[in-house]
């Protein structure tokens, strides 16, 4: 129901970037789209309009200099600018040089502050430190059973006492020293900004605890709101950092952004899942380009790296290099991809997808009649589909249980195929240049694992 | 058409993610020194607007009570600041029109329907000759009012008992406990409760359940952990048969609406649930008072997979205006007919529009 960010940015910008000259009108017309855009997005009022005003001075600035093209000086002027706020350092996490490193999470009922505790822990453990979890959140029901369950699973010890979330705490950290753990997560009770006596509360645990961090867990999904109870918590209790949690739904981010930029506390930790696994350190540019609707490369080279074999993969991409890239590879490379997942997921992280393409239902069904159909074509047509003729194809279209219409299309889009990855200067020409300066990268990517 | 889109998604998906490994990896080192220089300003050009609302907000925790009353002073901040200030002026200009959507934009109203709505309030301003603010305002509470104004927005228990009424919703919006709530409210008045712990998924869930049970004094039925949810629900329902229960509100684990897998579990839910009982009388979305936009594709993704009846519009209490749910209602025709105000057992509410819309629109007095 939604165009991506990035869809709706490319319409305001693409009214101007070709223009010679730029009127103030022309310009008022692509900040208001992009105003849209960004609130759409649940960026916030407030971040959207200082946003915008950077952009129009911007604006301003090319309009006047001489320029031959003021309409792409506006483009790059939008990019600098979205990158620049969506952009920055990750943040990193320095253990206390006497231990143990004491955490306090915070954040406003159901955002996430029980799991992502738990994920922390999980996350803590696995590079090889010892946490312990510190239920303090005394006020839900059953919250200390759920942080126990987790911290069963994850086999972390767990601490937690009925006293009050200030005993809790402190004890929670003497225990910590008891017995030798080096992390010490305190979950504490959601609360609401404005209630005075539970902010009271967490600031006195604070104060109580000195935690070497605080993290405030915040909703991924989160409306305009976000900058009001970041503000307020970040008052009452100095936050280090933030934790996105649910950023494996479809909202747009839009509250990541804006309390960045009003707290400008970076984003430290995001949770994408709902295993316990499914957490790890937050990478600005890749929200970056998912807010801007550019795709989440990364995000699908790494889906890649984990299921499919390297050196398929890695075949597939040198013919693709080469220019030598015939259905053969083209069908090797095609159950490769089907083991990566819905081919839907992948198109949303792919950048610069086309709006009329992002909102086709693709039937997932189509890849096996594809499947079926180079299957059915001998290794010489398959090598050179330009040999395949009315006959030849007649026998494919029976063979695969297709028509030769199905065969025609799929051997026109092959050939679109070749000729757009020409276009894209992957062919014959540029292909050494690049592999020899990839190859190094990737070795050196391996050893560090 | 198909067979197209498949063959270009599968070049472009091998272009990124198999060439890609070679192509981007080299990049992601320099990409992630982008210097964030420009905090700095930003924060000082909003601060202003900013200051001025935390102000009054400060003001406002003091009166704070708990009940749909006792949070109204809150809402002056928003739109009552950009009042005051259109106030003294009288005349009514360009100016107003932007105040009065972006006040609206910040309830999380969505930028469509907030032009939508102002636009028709210009519009019959400027029809009718009217000059003073105040009346302006009165016209855009009217407007929104009328657009809520619908008979449907009690709970459907008509159905021969037991009423099965479904809670569905993505994590940490407050199922369980407007379960818990509701439970206690149906069994006040003396009906017969069963609840459903249907969220066999996250831990210890079936035991908040059961704690708010004990205090509303509610048969709980709950299946092992990671069992099938929907056969929990059945035998929550049949048992509730056998005992003579009037109703049954059963829990689902929270899931986003964009995980097709988990989707098909809740029409699975659904299903099993109507055939246990012959109706489902309620599907109540509940939707957490603080969510931005995605609530539009929270009520579109699991009115589809469920046939949502109703939206349960939680954390009102807090500074969070819940405006998403007044574009679901227009948009998407699914009424609201319940806010969570509170922690407390009593602190579920039938859904007040003049209420709601006062907190949206401030209160001019």
């Amino acid at each position: 129901m939604f165009e991506a960010l990035g869809g709706r940015l490319e319409d305001a910008l693409s009214k101007i970037r070709a223009k010679a000259r730029l009127s103030e009108a022309d310009v008022e017309v692509a900040l208001r789209e992009i105003r849209t855009a960004l609130l759409e997005a649940d960026v916030n009022l407030l971040v959207v309009r200082s946003i915008v005003d950077r952009i129009r001075e911007a604006a301003v600035g090319a309009m006047a200099s001489r320029s031959l093209t003021p309409g792409q000086q506006v483009v790059k002027a939008v990019n600098d600018e979205l990158t620049k706020v969506l952009g920055g350092e990750s943040f990193r996490l320095t253990y206390a040089s006497r231990p143990p490193t004491i955490i306090l999470m915070a954040g406003l009922q159901g955002s996430g502050k029980t799991t992502a505790s738990a994920k922390l822990a999980r996350y803590f453990k696995s590079q090889g430190r010892s946490p312990l979890l510190v239920g303090a959140d005394l006020q839900r029901p059953a919250a200390v059973e759920q942080l126990r369950t987790l911290a069963s699973q994850i086999q972390v010890p767990m601490f937690s006492e009925w006293t009050s979330p200030i005993e809790v705490a402190k004890g929670g950290v003497a225990e910590a020293r008891r017995i030798g753990r080096d992390v010490v997560i305190v979950d504490t009770a959601g609360r609401l900004t404005i209630d005075a006596d539970l902010m009271e509360e967490i600031s006195a645990t604070s104060k109580e605890i000195s935690p070497n961090y605080t993290f405030l867990v915040i909703d991924a999904m989160m409306g305009q709101d976000s900058v009001t109870t970041a503000k307020a918590f970040n008052e009452a209790l100095e936050v280090d950092a933030i934790i996105l949690s649910k950023l494996d739904g479809d909202a747009r981010g839009g509250a990541a952004l804006s309390v960045k930029e009003v707290v400008g506390k970076p984003i430290a930790f995001a949770s994408d899942g709902e295993k316990l696994d499914n957490f790890g350190p937050f990478y600005p540019d890749r929200m970056a380009s998912r807010i801007l609707g550019m795709g989440d490369v990364l995000t699908l080279i790494e889906q890649a790296e984990r299921t499919m074999d390297e050196d398929v993969a890695e075949r597939g991409a040198k013919k693709l290099m080469e220019g030598k890239f015939d259905l053969d590879d083209f069908l090797e490379q095609l159950r490769q991809v089907k083991k990566m997942g819905s081919l839907k997921g992948m198109l949303s992280m792919l950048p610069g997808v086309p709006k009329e393409l992002r909102n086709v239902e693709i039937d997932e069904g189509e890849l096996g009649k594809i499947e079926a159909m180079i299957s059915s074509m001998t290794k010489k047509e398959r090598s050179d589909p330009a040999s395949i003729d009315s006959s030849r194809r007649a026998r494919i279209a029976r063979g695969s249980g297709t028509t030769p219409a199905n065969v025609s299309a799929l051997l026109k889009q092959f050939k679109e195929m070749q000729k757009m990855m020409r276009s894209m200067g992957i062919g014959p020409a540029s292909a050494t240049k690049r592999k020899a300066k990839a190859r190094p990268q990737k070795k050196g990517r391996k050893n560090r694992r | 058409m198909s067979i197209s889109v498949v063959v270009v998604v599968i070049v472009a998906v091998l272009i990124f993610g198999g060439v890609g490994v070679f192509l981007v990896r080299p990049k992601r080192g320099s990409k992630l020194q982008l210097g964030v220089s420009s905090e700095a300003d930003v924060v000082t050009g909003s601060s202003e607007r900013v200051a001025t609302t935390e102000a009054e907000r400060s003001f406002d925790v003091v009166e704070h009570r708990r009940g749909f009353e006792g949070s109204l002073p809150k809402s002056r901040s928003l739109l009552g600041a950009a009042l005051a200030r259109m106030r003294s002026k009288r005349a009514l200009g360009e100016e107003l029109w932007i105040e009065l959507e972006e006040a609206l934009i910040l309830s999380d109203v969505g930028i469509d329907v907030s032009v939508e709505l102002v636009g028709s309030v210009k519009e019959k301003v400027f029809r009718e000759g009217i000059t003073s603010t105040e009346a302006a305002i009165q016209l855009l509470r009217e407007e929104m009012i009328t657009k809520l104004d619908r008979g449907d927005r009690e709970l459907n228990t008509d159905a021969t008992p037991p009423v099965v009424i479904l809670f569905v919703g993505v994590n940490g919006v407050g199922k369980t406990t407007s379960i818990g709530k509701l439970a206690a409210q149906l069994s006040s008045q003396g009906k017969k409760v069963v609840v459903a712990a249907g969220d066999t998924f996250r831990a210890a869930a079936a035991e908040q359940l059961e704690m708010w049970a004990q205090r509303s004094m509610v048969e709980v039925v709950k299946g092992s952990p990671g069992a099938d949810p929907a056969s929990v629900v059945f035998d929550a329902i049949s048992h509730a048969a056998a005992v003579g229960a009037d109703c049954v509100l059963a829990d689902t684990a929270g899931r986003l609406q964009n995980r097709q897998n988990l989707m098909d579990e809740l029409r699975k839910i659904r299903r099993v649930a109507e055939k246990a009982s012959g109706t489902v009388s309620e599907v109540l979305l509940v939707l957490d008072a603080t969510t931005g936009q995605n609530g539009l594709a929270q009520a579109q993704g699991f009115g589809d997979a469920a046939q949502v009846t109703g939206i349960v519009l939680t954390k009102l209490d807090g500074t969070a205006k819940g405006g998403v749910a007044f574009a679901i209602e227009d948009k998407l025709e699914i009424p609201i007919k319940f806010v969570g105000l509170g922690e407390g057992i009593e602190d579920l509410a039938p859904f007040d529009p003049v209420a709601f819309v006062n907190e949206i629109t401030g209160d001019v007095s």
